[in-house]
């Protein structure tokens, strides 16, 4: 614990973060623009136009339903692919041997990297949800769950991202799981329909998508209903990130894809 | 006090390449120490080690004291590091770059602030700091490195081949900052395969080659070791055969150069004795190459080859 706690510690992790966040802020048609672009269309369309025709989902209108997914998916991918590009860049640039030759235990790497890209996500997050408060009204029913599982997924995906980065060795592999995994999953991941919409054998296999079970938690504690027990949801997010956290420590202190 | 020991350190790559065979240093604090090798005898790779940019394969370093295996923060918090090849981000401002990095061995801001525009200032890139690191010449952004691994205040200084492909001018401001920062207590080690370099600035010198340490000396001694110089003279009168000098190799170049051959108990005025005794007029002398050089050759050259 003196690892994060002690003084020197500290500075160096606010030095990360203030990095990783002037990064993502100065860069913001990158980063937080395509989110709140993608998130408006959706609502235009999905939620104004198609939505309009559709039955309420569990008593509440499809536009309202499809929020808390989408708000989501710009938590996971943003948080996703800030650490999975900026910690990729370093390496690439090599100034990630800056941070490696430094003083700082890899712990606080790992900190600094995965805070920063938590932040990107749940900024695009409330981004999102503040645009869709131009068409809709969101009533949120437990701030707990809703905040909770923000942070957490945001931190799970963020670090998720800083994996990604350090097996890649070139820049199609940071690209990779976003778009043929991350993007995918979401789109099964009931951000647009309930799983009650589908066959019994169907509902299983969608309920093995982790990221539906986050999506679906988050849309209990927005919406106040869900398909699944919202502790399930939790459990999973904590024990994957617990199990992302000892790989990442482990990787590091390897060196793998870091030093030779 | 040791800046730094280095006992049985062993490394091979992941391809099987053997870079170090058994390398054993020992730099006392304050020292100025040169490793000296060709191009892949094994010096970045001893430096990538000293700075955790490598895995070590086996054996024991420390740095001041701390063991890398066990004090790993302390002993790193004991070293500053200037690479061989650039390694900053160069979109990156140059102020940002040597601030954060101070920021990383954990120097509150405003102190690295300070710190910034000394050694900025002290190696002329203040100036430019609010460019990003891209904009910089090749000697400018070499200053950069070396400004960035002072910004933790290192008691040892290390640097990788830091003066390859500055220009002379810039070469001699480096020598003169780098010998001012030994002066005022900083123990450096660096490493080049400019011998003049390594004469001009150091008080040790180790030879590397093919990943051994082939001799380990200061630098007086080593250079007392040399038992041959070869001078060039430039003769007034054309000759047509190489004169007969008694006791001295000679011989001829072309018909105005003569090639001299000195073992260490011959001095220049023996030879000169000798020219005047056969009535030839020296026009101008100089050394065939530094002396240095001379042992380096010698000492690098592959058993059974040496004469
Ligand atoms: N990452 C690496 N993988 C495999 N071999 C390497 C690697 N880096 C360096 N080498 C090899 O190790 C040897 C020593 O290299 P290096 O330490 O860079 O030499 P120097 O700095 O003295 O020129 C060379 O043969 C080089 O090709
Ligand atoms: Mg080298």
């Amino acid at each position: 614990m003196n690892l994060i706690i002690s003084y020197p510690n500290r500075v160096a992790l606010y030095t990360i973060l203030r990095k990783e966040t002037t990064r993502f802020l100065r860069i913001w048609t990158q980063t937080l623009l395509p989110s709140a672009i993608t998130s408006t269309l959706y609502f235009i369309i999905f939620g104004k136009l198609i939505g309009s025709q559709i039955q309420p989902i569990h008593g509440v209108s499809y536009m309202q339903y499809i929020v808390p997914g989408l708000v989501m998916q710009a938590i996971m991918l943003n948080a996703y692919s800030n650490t999975s590009s900026s910690f990729f860049g370093a390496k690439f640039s090599r100034s990630v041997e800056e941070m490696l030759v430094s003083s700082m235990p890899d712990l606080t790497i790992m900190l600094g990297y995965t805070a920063g890209g938590a932040l990107r996500g749940i900024l695009t997050g409330c981004i999102v949800l503040m645009i869709s408060m131009l068409f809709t009204h969101i009533h949120i029913q437990s701030f707990t769950i809703v905040i909770l599982m923000a942070v957490l997924s945001a931190l799970l995906f963020s670090l998720g991202g800083l994996i990604n980065a350090i097996f890649a060795k070139k820049f199609d592999d940071v690209s990779f799981v976003p778009t043929f995994i991350l993007t995918p999953l979401t789109y099964l991941g009931g951000i647009f329909f309930s799983i009650s919409q589908l066959s019994p054998f169907w509902q299983k296999v969608a309920l093995l998508n982790p990221i539906l079970n986050i999506v679906d938690t988050f849309r209990q504690g927005m919406l106040g209903t869900s398909d699944i027990d919202v502790r399930f949801g939790f459990l999973l997010v904590t024990v994957l990130f617990l199990i992302l956290i000892g790989w990442c420590m482990m990787l590091l202190r390897r060196g793998t894809g870091l030093r030779t | 006090m040791y800046a730094l020991e280095v006992n049985h350190l062993h490394k091979t790559y992941a391809n099987g390449l053997v870079a170090l065979k058994d390398i054993n240093l020992t730099v006392p604090e304050g020292d100025f120490f040169a490793l000296l090798g060709k191009n892949g005898a094994g010096k970045s790779t001893t430096i990538g080690i000293l700075c955790s940019l490598v895995n070590k394969t086996s054996g024991k370093i420390k740095i001041f004291g701390h063991d890398m295996d066990k004090q790993l923060y302390a002993a790193k918090s004991c070293i500053g590091v200037v690479p061989q090849e650039f390694n900053f981000n160069p979109f990156e401002k140059i102020s940002q770059i040597v601030i954060n990095q101070a920021g990383y061995y954990g120097v509150p801001w405003r102190v690295a602030c300070q710190r910034a525009e000394k050694y900025l200032k002290k190696l002329g890139l203040w100036e430019k700091r609010h460019q990003p690191a891209m904009r910089l010449s090749g000697g400018m952004k070499r200053r950069l490195m070396i400004v960035r691994a002072l910004m933790n205040e290192p008691p040892l200084l290390v640097l990788d081949e830091p003066t390859a492909g500055v220009d002379i001018e810039l070469r001699h401001g480096l020598w003169e900052f780098l010998t001012e920062l030994n002066n005022s207590g900083t123990t450096i080690i660096l490493t080049t395969h400019y011998l003049e370099e390594a004469e001009h600035l150091c008080r040790h010198v180790a030879i590397i080659d093919h990943g051994k340490i082939i001799e380990d000396a200061p630098m007086k001694s080593l250079i007392q070791q040399l038992h041959v110089q070869t001078l060039v003279l430039d003769i007034a009168a054309p000759l047509d055969d190489a004169p007969k000098l008694e006791g001295i190799k000679c011989r001829q170049l072309d018909k105005t150069t003569l090639e001299i051959e000195l073992n260490i108990t011959q001095t220049i005025n023996v030879l000169f004795a000798a020219l005047n005794k056969a009535g030839i007029t020296v026009v101008s002398l100089r050394q065939k190459i530094n002396r240095l050089e001379e042992l380096f050759v010698r000492l690098t050259q592959p058993a059974g080859v040496s004469s």
